[in-house]
């Protein structure tokens, strides 16, 4: 975005301070602006007809630097792009890498399927919600425009991905594009040798298109020039992922030239990057190297620049890892990392049900809900105040104290004695320590849980019942 | 949704623009035509309004190609023919490539060098490494064009002064040398490549074995015998404890220029310094993802205890993909971007415990405790890989030296970090037509 102040964002607005935006004043809203934590539309009455040029300006100038393209329809379109700044700390990155998985169309009907749902199907839960993949890659490798176009139907029939159309042949692209447009899918390819042949195809479908120039970055940005020039905006450049040696040197080089070039104001090559971590399948003959390199690959352009991914191995270490990778990058890391302090309660527990005690760290938190829920396990969940910092710092670093949970109890307004019929605090193992400690504090009585929260099901068989 | 237009309103469109009035004639839609002058259809009249309905396409045309519709795909259509396309000229599409050549500037801000730091000594230095490394000294983020990385990143594997418990997948490795630190070490370095070796005095908490520094000194020694490798020692984390072990360590260790692991700020970091100083060694100088805690650390060492800027090597904390490696990640990347624009409290080399990656759960737990959880298949691929993505993202924020402890992982960090670095040769691989190719 072009405006680096709350001040030079504030002169476009409406200066009524209403809150109608949410906030109470148009200099607080202006500040959200600049962290791009509000939407200039949330403010309703700068688009009023009066307001309407400061509303055109000021849009622009908070557009950020990087376009974003929309790939796919509903609600799992996928939104690419929009970063405004280098680093992450900066501010955050937004609209996280797009990972995209392939099927090709020499396989048969019965793997297709398979793998589709596969792909759609996959999902792994982490603080709170679940980490998913986003798209499907159709290759053409018959060449053959009836086979792409039958294997891209099936694909829409199995799945509401949204997709990547894959050849280097103009009639092939058409032949999927006329079964999928009303998907806007992205299309991959528009090459030094095709790209009139595709732009054409981008006009007359109106879809998010590809451009691949292999480590030619001048002729990368001809054709970005050429295709805004006849109006096509839609555009995701690929400067060619080449797998290994001096040649991934320079495609990792490319991709900073290219992001730095966007970021600090060359409108002509500010758009998202696609990596292609897939091409390391053609330096690996054995699938656990490739599917390594291909992972390597895939982590390195998502640290540094990769908007969307085309990606082969759909074996869980690399799928994990990738979306992993992944999730670390896009945090936003002005988010808090705690939940409130609490005594929550997980499915419907009674007054026999366990009481749980973990931390206010959000990553704890959900990780021990979630294995108590996914388990069924009725019980209460002790959230305690220690400053976002999970079990076993926390106990090394005196955030977790006996204090801590006697307070917690207090404030949550629980009485162990009243509204359990056993009075028995359950501890996570790594807290072990400060068992006499919290039975002196509390004058309940204390049990230590196994060291991971995974195991509880299993200590739950052998413990709970007995004491029952 | 098809909108009549009739060719009256046609006419008063194209006023200006001398196109005769076709009375008497309807045009709906795009194909319907609705004589309605009465009498019959002859041949004059079609071929007359024939002409003004090709004039008035004209017309249509151009205003269509004016408000920017690509109309030639509609002719390209009705008329069957791709020749068709191109007889029509495309103001849209170009025909030509517009040429336009790419430009970027290097990075203003980084001004500064990373300080360099060389562990271990050669006969020469008064040590008997048969190497040195040199790790520090970047103008520029990691593997950036900017500036070349004058040193490449390095692995020190970790030695356990007793057997400790460890993931199945990396204990495999260690079975048989797991009691004998000497031969650990020996396999480090002669099977699995390391540059270097770690060993850890765990042994020695209080809260383990208590083992007494002079019995731990002597691990030291066994190792330093076995491999020639420049090597780390590291405490057992125990704040009461360290100092005094790493001091008899340093002593033991006298001339060989080790890294001892680790002064921080819970501990007497002076007595560490002290022992590097007297000895001869590099310290590293570990806080908890906190940039605060760092700068004041190394300014400690540097003012309070100085040590000389050359031998201090930065450990900001690794926690796991996935376990908070968003904090480190960045507290890394924003301490080298600090460093580089001329922070000298953060101007140093880092070190990263990579081995913490083998903590999360994912790497080591044979299965989702979760039900809702996809298949996370075999845990001996999940768990190298974790440790490789943990080293390779701390690698592009800047981390130098790797503390890692599965062979494979260690095989392939290496690979990507040497790649990056320009080291590694490959045969050049055609991607053109990769689609189809793989
Ligand atoms: C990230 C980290 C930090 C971060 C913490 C960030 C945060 N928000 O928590 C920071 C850098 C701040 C930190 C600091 C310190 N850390 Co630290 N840290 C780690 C690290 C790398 C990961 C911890 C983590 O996040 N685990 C993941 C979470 C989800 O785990 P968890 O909270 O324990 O929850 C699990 C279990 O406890 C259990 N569980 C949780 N709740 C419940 C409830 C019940 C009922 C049951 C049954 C089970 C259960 O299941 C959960 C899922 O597995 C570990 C090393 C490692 N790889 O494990 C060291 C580690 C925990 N840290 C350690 C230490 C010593 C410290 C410091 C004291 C260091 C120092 N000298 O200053 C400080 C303390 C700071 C403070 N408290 O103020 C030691 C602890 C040693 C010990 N046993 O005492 C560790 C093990 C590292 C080591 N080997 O030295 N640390
Ligand atoms: S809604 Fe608009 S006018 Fe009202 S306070 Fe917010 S920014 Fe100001």
């Amino acid at each position: 975005m072009k405006l680096n102040s709350p001040l030079q964002a504030y002169k476009y607005l409406p200066g009524d301070n209403c809150g109608k935006c949410g906030v109470p004043t148009c200099m607080a809203f202006a500040s959200h602006l600049i962290e791009r934590s509000l939407k200039l539309t949330d403010c309703t009455p700068i688009l009023e007809d009066k307001h309407k040029a400061k509303f055109i300006e000021l849009e622009e100038l908070l557009a950020p630097e990087i376009h974003e393209v929309e790939i796919g329809v509903g609600e799992r379109v996928v939104k690419i792009g929009g970063d405004d700044v280098l680093y992450r700390h900066k501010l955050t990155f937004f609209n996280q890498t797009a990972l995209a998985y392939d099927v090709w169309d020499t396989m048969d009907e019965e793997n297709l399927v398979d793998r589709v749902n596969r792909i759609k199907d996959f999902s792994k839960f982490y603080v709170g919600e679940f980490l998913k993949l986003d798209m499907i890659t159709v290759r053409s490798v018959s060449d053959e425009p009836d086979k792409f176009a039958d294997t891209v139907k099936k694909v829409l029939e199995a799945s509401d991905l949204p997709l990547v159309l894959c050849s280097f042949n103009p009639k092939v692209l058409k032949a999927g594009l006329e079964v999928a447009m009303d998907r806007n899918p992205l299309i991959y390819a528009a090459t030094r040798g095709n790209w009139q042949e595709v732009a054409k195809l981008a006009i007359e479908y109106d879809v998010p298109v590809t451009l691949f120039a292999p480590d030619d970055l001048d002729l990368l940005k001809s054709l970005t020039k050429t295709f805004t020039e006849m109006g096509i905006e839609k555009l995701v450049l690929d400067p060619g992922t080449f797998p290994s040696g001096k040649q991934l040197k320079t495609t990792f080089e490319n991709f900073l030239k290219i992001r730095r070039a966007g970021i600090e104001g060359d409108r002509d090559i500010a758009f998202p990057l696609m990596a292609v971590p897939l091409t390391a399948w053609m330096m690996h003959d054995d699938p656990l190297s490739a599917s390594y390199w291909e992972t390597v690959l895939a982590s390195l352009f998502t640290v540094r620049y990769g908007d969307i991914m085309l990606l082969h191995s759909i074996e869980p270490h690399s799928l994990l890892s990738e979306l992993h990778i992944r999730d670390t990058i896009y945090t936003d890391p002005r988010k808090p990392v705690t939940v409130k302090p609490d005594v929550y309660e997980v499915g419907s527990p009674t007054a026999d049900s366990p009481f749980f005690v973990t931390t206010n760290f959000a990553l704890t938190y959900y990780t021990v809900e979630s294995d108590l829920s996914s388990n069924g396990i009725d019980c209460y969940l002790m959230a305690v105040d220690t400053e976002g910092i999970g079990v076993e710092a926390a106990v090394a670093g005196g955030q977790l104290t006996a204090a801590k949970i006697k307070k917690g109890l207090e404030d949550a307004d629980f009485v162990l004695k009243e509204d359990t019929s056993h009075n028995i605090i359950i501890l996570p193992g790594l807290a072990a320590r400060l068992q006499g400690d919290v039975e002196d504090e509390t004058a309940a009585k204390v049990m230590i849980g196994p060291p991971d929260s995974g195991r509880i099901p299993g200590w739950m068989d052998e413990k709970w019942p007995l004491i029952k | 949704m098809t909108k009549k237009i009739k060719l009256s309103n046609l006419t008063d469109m194209f006023k200006g623009m001398d196109v005769e009035a076709l009375e008497g004639v309807t045009i709906e839609g795009d194909i319907e035509l609705d004589l309605s002058g009465g009498g019959v259809f002859d041949s004059t009249l079609a071929y007359s309004l024939g002409h003004e309905a090709a004039q008035i396409a004209v017309h249509l045309v151009n205003i269509s190609r004016l408000l920017g519709y690509p109309v030639e795909q509609i002719f390209a259509g009705s008329m069957g023919t791709e020749s068709a396309v191109q007889d029509v000229s495309a103001p849209t599409l170009l025909n030509d490539l517009l040429f336009s050549k790419f430009e970027v500037s290097n990075a203003e801000e980084w001004k500064h060098t990373i300080q360099e730091v060389t562990l271990g000594a050669t006969s020469a230095d008064g040590g008997t490494r048969k190497n040195t490394i040199t790790i520090g000294g970047e103008n520029a983020l990691p593997y950036y064009f900017d500036s070349p990385m004058p040193h490449r990143n390095y692995v020190t594997m970790d030695v356990f002064d007793m057997p400790i418990s460890m993931a199945k997948a990396v204990r495999t490795h260690y079975e048989d040398v797991m009691n004998d630190p000497a031969e650990w070490a020996k396999k480090n370095v002669r099977e699995f490549d390391a540059d270097m070796v770690t060993i850890h005095l765990i042994s020695t908490d209080p809260l383990i074995n208590d083992t007494p520094p002079k019995e731990a000194a002597k691990v030291v020694e066994d190792v330093l015998q076995a491999v020639d490798v420049p090597i780390v020692i590291g405490g057992s984390g125990n704040p009461e404890k360290d100092p005094e072990v790493l001091e008899k360590a340093a002593e033991v260790a006298e001339g060989e220029r080790v890294l001892l692991a680790s002064a921080s700020l819970n501990l007497d970091y002076a007595r560490i310094a002290e022992a590097a100083n007297t000895y001869g060694h590099a310290v590293l100088s570990w806080t908890q993802l906190e940039i605060n805690a760092q700068k004041e650390l190394n300014r400690k060492l540097m003012k309070q205890c100085n040590v000389p800027r050359e031998n201090i090597v930065m450990d900001p904390t690794t926690a796991a993909l996935g376990y908070g490696l968003d904090y480190a990640y960045t507290n890394m990347e924003r301490i080298r971007l600090a460093g580089l624009m001329g922070d000298e409290e953060l101007s140093f080399p880092m070190s990263s415990g990579t081995t913490n990656a083998w903590g999360a759960r994912e790497a080591w737990m044979t299965s989702s405790p979760l039900k809702q959880d996809s298949d996370w298949g075999p845990r001996e691929y999940r768990g190298p890989i974790w440790e490789i993505v943990t080293g390779l993202s701390l690698s592009l924020a800047g981390n130098d030296l790797f503390m890692m402890m599965h062979p494979g992982s260690v095989q392939v960090l290496k690979e990507i970090t040497q790649t990056l670095f320009g080291s590694i040769e490959n045969k050049s691989i055609d991607i053109n037509n990769w689609i189809g190719e793989i």
